[in-house]
C-alpha cells in the first residue's frame, strides 16, 4: 500500500465512523427519550415519522433555529470553545475502538478502526482527560454562579473516578500485556473476556464511566434541582447541542471501551468452531460487537431512570474510598491470577 | 450526615446497597412491559364522567327556550365576578328571562357554585374542557355560546338529581 490509498482508506473510514457515531448519538436522544417513557408507562415521542423517528432531526433542526444567547459577564473567546473542546475530545476518542476484525476488501488487508494505534488505550484516557476542559472551560466562562458550580463538580468527579478507572484498566493491560486496543481485543479468545476474569475491576470501571460521562446517579455537574442545568445552563442554539452531543458521543464511547476492554470485543465465544465461511465470520462478530454496545447503551438509560443522583459526599466517598480500593484489590487480584497460572 | 443518631443501622448486606439497586431497576424493567395509559389527544379524548366540573352552560329546553329565568343568584354567589345577568320580562310563562348572560371565562374557577345555587337547574357544569381564544373579548362568553340543548346535559342533570 501506498502513501495514497493508506490516505484514502484512513477518510474513507473516518467518514464511516463520523456518520455512524452522529447517527448513533441522534438515535440514542430518541431512545432514551422513548425508554425513559416505557419506564413510565408513557409512549414517548411518535409524532414526527413513523413510531416518532424522525424526532432527532426535528430537535436538531429546532436547536439550529434558536437564538445564540451569549451572556454579557461570559468570557466570549472561552464560552465559545468550550464546547468545541467538549465535541472534539468525545469524536477523536472513537478513532482507536475496533469493531471487528481485520478484512480483506479489494485485495486490501483493512482493519476495522480508523487508527490502529499501539497507545490506543493511552489515547482515550489522555483525550477524555482533556474533555474536563471543555466542561470546566464552560463552567468558569459562563460568568454564572451555576454553571460555576457545576463545572467545579464536575472537574473534582472526572479527576477522582479516573483514579479508579485507570487502575481498573491496569488489570485489563497486565492481562494483554500491551495498550493497543487490538491486541487487548484479540487477547480475549473464547470465554477469556476480562469481565469475567476481573468481575471487581468490570464493575468499578463501569461505574467509573458512568462517573466519567455525567450520567444518572453521578450527573451532579448538571443536577437540575440544584444547578438549573450545571456548567450548559447559559449555553443555547447550537453551542448547547455540542454539549449536547458531546454528553451522548461520550456514552457511546464509554460503552465501545467497556466492550472492547472487558467484554471481549467483537469476539464471539466458539465462532470458528462452527465453521462459517469467513465473511460470515467478519460479520457476525461486527453485529456481536454492536450489540453487546446496544445492550450496555441500554443499560446505561435503564439505570439513568432507576436510581437518584447521590449526594456530593456520598460521591467523593464512594469514589475515593469504595471504587479506589477495590480497584486496587483487582489489580493485586490480576496479578496472583498471572503469576499463578503463566497467562 | 455525621453525629447524628440514626433510627436504625444498616448491617453491611445492607450498606451495599446493590441488592436494593437491583430491586430499583427490576422495578422500572417490570414497568417497561406494563401497558401505558396515554391517550393520544387530539385522536383520543378524554371522555369525562357526569361528575366532572367542566364549562358551565345554560340549559336550553327543547322548544328552544333557556331554562334560566334571571333571578342573579349565580351571579351574586360566583367567587370570581365571573357571571353577568341582565333580566327583562317576557310573555311566557316563566315571566323573566336575561337578556344578556355573560360569562367571563378568564375569569371563571370552575367551582360549580352558580349550578348549586340555581334554583331552576338552569345553569349546569358540562363536559367541555377545551376552552381556547385567541383575545380577552373572545373569553367573554354570551348567550349564543353558553346555551346548549337540554339532551347534551342529561348526564350532569340526572347527576345533580342523585346527589345535589
Amino acid at each position: 500500500m501506498n502513501i495514497w490509498e493508506i490516505i484514502i482508506i484512513s477518510l474513507i473510514k473516518i467518514l464511516i465512523v463520523v456518520v455512524l457515531l452522529l447517527l448513533s448519538v441522534a438515535y440514542m436522544v430518541y431512545f432514551e427519550r422513548k425508554i425513559s417513557a416505557w419506564v413510565q408507562n408513557r409512549v414517548g415521542p411518535n409524532r414526527v415519522g413513523w413510531l416518532g423517528l424522525l424526532q432527532p432531526f426535528a430537535d436538531v433542526f429546532k436547536l439550529l433555529l434558536k437564538e445564540d444567547i451569549v451572556p454579557d459577564a461570559a468570557n466570549k473567546p472561552l464560552h465559545t470553545l468550550a464546547p468545541f473542546i467538549a465535541l472534539f475530545v468525545s469524536f477523536a476518542t472513537y478513532a482507536v475502538i475496533p469493531i471487528g476484525p481485520p478484512i480483506e476488501l479489494f485485495g486490501y488487508k483493512i482493519n476495522l478502526v480508523v487508527a490502529d494505534v499501539n497507545i490506543g488505550v493511552l489515547y482515550v484516557f489522555a483525550l477524555t482527560s482533556l474533555g474536563v476542559y471543555g466542561i470546566t472551560f464552560a463552567g468558569w466562562s459562563s460568568g454564572s454562579k451555576y454553571s460555576l458550580l457545576g463545572g467545579i463538580r464536575s472537574s473534582a468527579q472526572m479527576i477522582s473516578y479516573e483514579v479508579s478507572m485507570g487502575f481498573s484498566i491496569a488489570g485489563v493491560l497486565l492481562m494483554s500485556q500491551s495498550l493497543s486496543p487490538m491486541k487487548i481485543v484479540e487477547s480475549q479468545y473464547g470465554w477469556m473476556w476480562n469481565a469475567i476474569i476481573q468481575p471487581i475491576g468490570f464493575i468499578t470501571f463501569v461505574v467509573s464511566a458512568f462517573a466519567e460521562t455525567n450520567r444518572l446517579p453521578f450527573d451532579l455537574p448538571e443536577a437540575e434541582p440544584e444547578l438549573v442545568g450545571g456548567y450548559h445552563t447559559e449555553y443555547s442554539s447550537f453551542k448547547f447541542a455540542g454539549f449536547f452531543l458531546a454528553e451522548y458521543a461520550n456514552m457511546i464511547i464509554a460503552c465501545g471501551m467497556i466492550v472492547t476492554l472487558y467484554l471481549g470485543g467483537w469476539q464471539v465465544p466458539y465462532i470458528d468452531k462452527l465453521g462459517l465461511s469467513i465473511t460470515l465470520t467478519t460479520i457476525i462478530q461486527i453485529a456481536a460487537f454492536l450489540v453487546k454496545m446496544g445492550a450496555l447503551l441500554f443499560f446505561f438509560i435503564w439505570v439513568r431512570w432507576s436510581i437518584p443522583r447521590f449526594r456530593y459526599d456520598q460521591l467523593m466517598n464512594l469514589g475515593w474510598k469504595v471504587m479506589f480500593p477495590l480497584a486496587l484489590a483487582n489489580l493485586i487480584w490480576v496479578a496472583v491470577l498471572i503469576m499463578i497460572f503463566n497467562l | 450526615m455525621s453525629g447524628q443518631k440514626r433510627e436504625k443501622d444498616l448491617n453491611i448486606f445492607e450498606k451495599l446497597y446493590i441488592p436494593e439497586i437491583a430491586k430499583g431497576m427490576a422495578l422500572t424493567l417490570r414497568n417497561m412491559f406494563r401497558p401505558n395509559v396515554t391517550l393520544q389527544y387530539p385522536e383520543e379524548r378524554f371522555e369525562p364522567s357526569a361528575s366532572y366540573r367542566g364549562r358551565p352552560v345554560l340549559v336550553q329546553e327543547n322548544n328552544g327556550i333557556e331554562r334560566c329565568v334571571a333571578c342573579g343568584l349565580c351571579s351574586r354567589v360566583c367567587p370570581a365576578l365571573a357571571i353577568e345577568v341582565q333580566a327583562s320580562e317576557t310573555e311566557l310563562e316563566k315571566e323573566r328571562y336575561p337578556v344578556k348572560f355573560e360569562i367571563n371565562m378568564l375569569r371563571c374557577i370552575f367551582c360549580g357554585f352558580c349550578e348549586e345555587v340555581c334554583p331552576e337547574e338552569a345553569i349546569v357544569m358540562s363536559k367541555d374542557y377545551e376552552l381556547v381564544f385567541k383575545n380577552r373579548n373572545d373569553a367573554i362568553f354570551g348567550k349564543e355560546k353558553l346555551l346548549v340543548p337540554v339532551e347534551k346535559l342529561k348526564d350532569r342533570l340526572e347527576f345533580l338529581r342523585k346527589f345535589k
